[in-house]
């Protein structure tokens, strides 16, 4: 398509800042384990995991320069993952 | 001037839209294959709940914590490597590079810790030990050996391919003007540590 880039830059100081937050939510993840929210556990560490991806995805996968195309994309395997999860604890749950 | 005339005389086509498309595409395929791997857990974990708490109890959590730690740094190294080459800093962006590798191999030598621990209590499959497990708790360790084990793989995988990238920016074919390929190894590194976000509350934290 295009012969050369369309440079977008990340600033160092800005992906550190990630980084930090990366670590924030790690550090969240062990201590809120301590505790048992029951069926919950799964969910809240999912979430936060999720939170993880997202920050990883958005700023150092670059995925906030890239066309409509691809984050559609990115969230429909996403959303398919989800469905085919939720199918198949529908068949547990309930068997 | 030169570069201009021999450009008019064969053009070369870099694709850097094409590339990165494709490297997703290809990410997405990995996505599924853990995927898969994520719902034979979940169906086992949850016919075999308190077997997966007692074998997810025999984790060390400070080891798979400093692992987390390691590999959210090589993330950060490889994404500010990005950014120097951007910039036009091969040199630095060599070696940011290198302390992604570095950091890879803290990582496998800290697996390998791990795994050789359990291997000296005959947590292994095939050892005696391990026989004697119920069959709830030798899936979960089936499972741990698997995806921690596949994983690994990738940080193998992707630690050549940054190698490979760093050898080419060192020679100059991929460069200020053409960095796809280090976006492309820097994807897949992403991806490897993305899927270690979940292992790690999976197999080390939940009770």
């Amino acid at each position: 398509m295009t012969d050369t880039h369309d440079t977008h830059i990340t600033g160092y100081r800005f992906s550190i800042l990630i980084w930090v937050d990366l670590l924030i939510l790690t550090l969240l993840t062990i201590e809120v384990a301590q505790f048992d929210f029951q069926a919950l556990t799964v969910i809240v560490a999912l979430l936060i995991a999720t939170i993880k991806s997202f920050l990883v995805g958005k700023h150092f996968m670059h995925l906030k320069f890239e066309n409509r195309f691809l984050k559609a994309v990115v969230i429909g395997v996403g959303a398919l993952f989800l469905a085919v999860l939720i199918v198949l604890f529908s068949d547990y749950l309930f068997y | 001037m030169t570069s201009t005339t021999l450009s008019h005389a064969h053009p070369v086509h870099f694709d850097a839209y094409g590339k990165k498309l494709g490297m997703w595409i290809f990410l997405f395929t990995e996505v599924l294959l853990f995927g898969g791997l994520f719902l034979v857990y979940a169906t086992y974990r949850f016919l075999n709940h308190d077997a997966f708490h007692t074998g997810s109890a025999q984790l060390n959590v400070v080891m798979g914590a400093i692992n987390t730690v390691v590999l959210l740094t090589s993330s950060l190294t490889v994404a500010m490597s990005i950014t120097a080459l951007q910039r036009g800093d091969s040199k630095r962006a060599i070696n940011l590079i290198m302390w992604t590798l570095l950091l890879a191999g803290t990582f496998m030598f800290n697996k390998y810790y791990e795994w050789y621990t359990k291997w000296e209590h005959g947590l292994f499959p095939g050892m005696e030990h391990y026989k004697e497990l119920s069959p709830g708790e030798s899936q979960f360790f089936n499972l741990y050996y698997f995806m921690t084990g596949l994983h690994a793989i990738h940080i193998i995988v992707g630690s050549i391919l940054l190698m490979v990238v760093a050898y080419y920016i060192k020679k100059g074919t991929i460069n200020q003007k053409r960095y796809t390929y280090l976006e492309n190894g820097g994807l897949y590194w992403h991806l490897v540590d993305v899927i270690w976000i979940y292992l790690f509350p999976l197999f080390y934290l939940i009770i």
